[in-house]
């Protein structure tokens, strides 16, 4: 993939991150913040199928944002081409890793499992 | 004007005139000897408009002249006698003394490139991705028809990108960004800033071309934006705001 695709994504995860967890925080304040942290309460955000899907796209989002940022930070710190390949495969394995862990919290959550 | 009075690291203020004088340090390393840089401290006189570059040449004409330093043209239009003078690039030509405010004038080899000797540094990688950039107009038409003149231009085509054709590529804006000194495959300053320069005249068809060539992971988008390439060149060229318009051109903004 072109380096100005990859920016593109990365700017665009960056703008609608801050977008979606600004909805997020919104959210928790409207119950309270202590009572939105209770357990129930928690649970009770996980069932509701929107907040699922905003919750499911912010970790999408930070993940895909945070990850090329190391991406980046990494190639930036040293250089050689079988280092670059791994830090680039890398970034991009654990990023699906995390997107996977997260997404099963969430669905797992959502379907009464927990 | 300089007058030199003293060598080696000890300081002896015999001073051949009344003019003020300074103390001159001169890192000298030779990384086939050496294993670090040492500084070698003369006392300078000077006047008003002696140059760094002229102290540095008394230096090497009357104490020692092992010391190794580039310079050609002595009006800042070679770009060969790029250095640190008080931990900042600058051309040693262009830069007199008495603007410098200090009585220790320190003078070392830029950083982010390789040593030669002393204060003369490699300029192979700079050259090389200033080739990289294809640094010339590209066109298809290359032979002009026989009942044509040059490819003209209005005023406001050669404002477009004039102020980047004074580049006289002295390094002094790769030596001062804080990227090149992490990343040793980044294009740099130079090179993004002449890109720049070719993309935006009117006259040139590479602009495709020269976006692919900078569009990769070592390329534009490693600048973080310090803008310190442009606070150091001695030209008036403006490379970080280049590499912006650039960006311009890869995210769209720009066509």
């Amino acid at each position: 993939m072109k380096e100005s695709t990859i920016m593109k994504i990365h700017y665009g995860t960056a703008l609608a991150s801050v977008g979606l967890v600004a909805v997020h925080i919104l959210m928790r304040l409207t119950t309270g913040f202590a009572d939105s942290l209770e357990y129930e309460n928690v649970l009770a955000n996980y069932r509701s199928v929107p907040y699922v899907v905003m919750l499911e796209l912010i970790l999408i989002l930070l993940s895909v944002h945070g990850f090329n940022g190391l991406r980046v930070i990494l190639l930036e710190l040293k250089q050689g081409r079988v280092y670059e390949k791994a830090v680039s495969y890398g970034c991009v394995v654990a990023m699906i890793g995390l997107i996977g862990y997260g997404s099963r919290t969430i669905i797992m959550t959502n379907m009464g499992m927990v | 004007m300089a007058q030199v009075s003293s060598t080696v690291g000890e300081q002896v203020p015999t001073l051949l005139s009344a003019s003020k004088s300074i103390l001159l340090r001169i890192s000298k390393f030779n990384p086939e000897l050496d294993e670090s840089s040492k500084f070698m401290e003369f006392t300078v006189s000077y006047e008003k408009w002696t140059t760094v570059l002229e102290a540095i040449l008394d230096v090497k004409k009357h104490f020692d002249h092992s010391v190794a330093v580039r310079y050609s043209c002595r009006q800042a239009t070679c770009g060969s006698c790029g250095m640190l003078i008080n931990g900042k690039p600058r051309l040693a030509c262009f830069t007199k003394i008495s603007e410098l405010d200090s009585d220790v004038v320190t003078v070392e080899p830029m950083n982010n490139f390789p040593v030669i000797r002393d204060l003369t540094v490699g300029f192979e990688k700079l050259f090389d991705t200033h080739q990289k950039i294809k640094p010339y107009v590209i066109r298809d038409d290359t032979e002009l028809e026989s009942d044509q003149r040059e490819f003209l231009q209005s005023p406001k085509e050669v404002e477009q990108y004039i102020q980047f054709a004074n580049c006289i590529k002295c390094g002094l804006c790769n030596s001062a960004c804080p990227t090149m000194a992490t990343d040793s495959s980044f294009v740099g300053p130079q090179a993004l800033a002449q890109a720049y320069r070719y993309v935006a005249d009117s006259r040139d068809k590479g602009k495709d071309t020269r976006l692919n060539i900078i569009d990769e992971s070592h390329g534009i988008w490693r600048c973080h934006f310090a803008g310190s390439c442009s606070q150091v060149c001695p030209k008036g060229v403006d490379p970080a705001m280049g590499i912006q318009f650039l960006r311009g051109y890869l995210l769209g903004f720009r066509n």
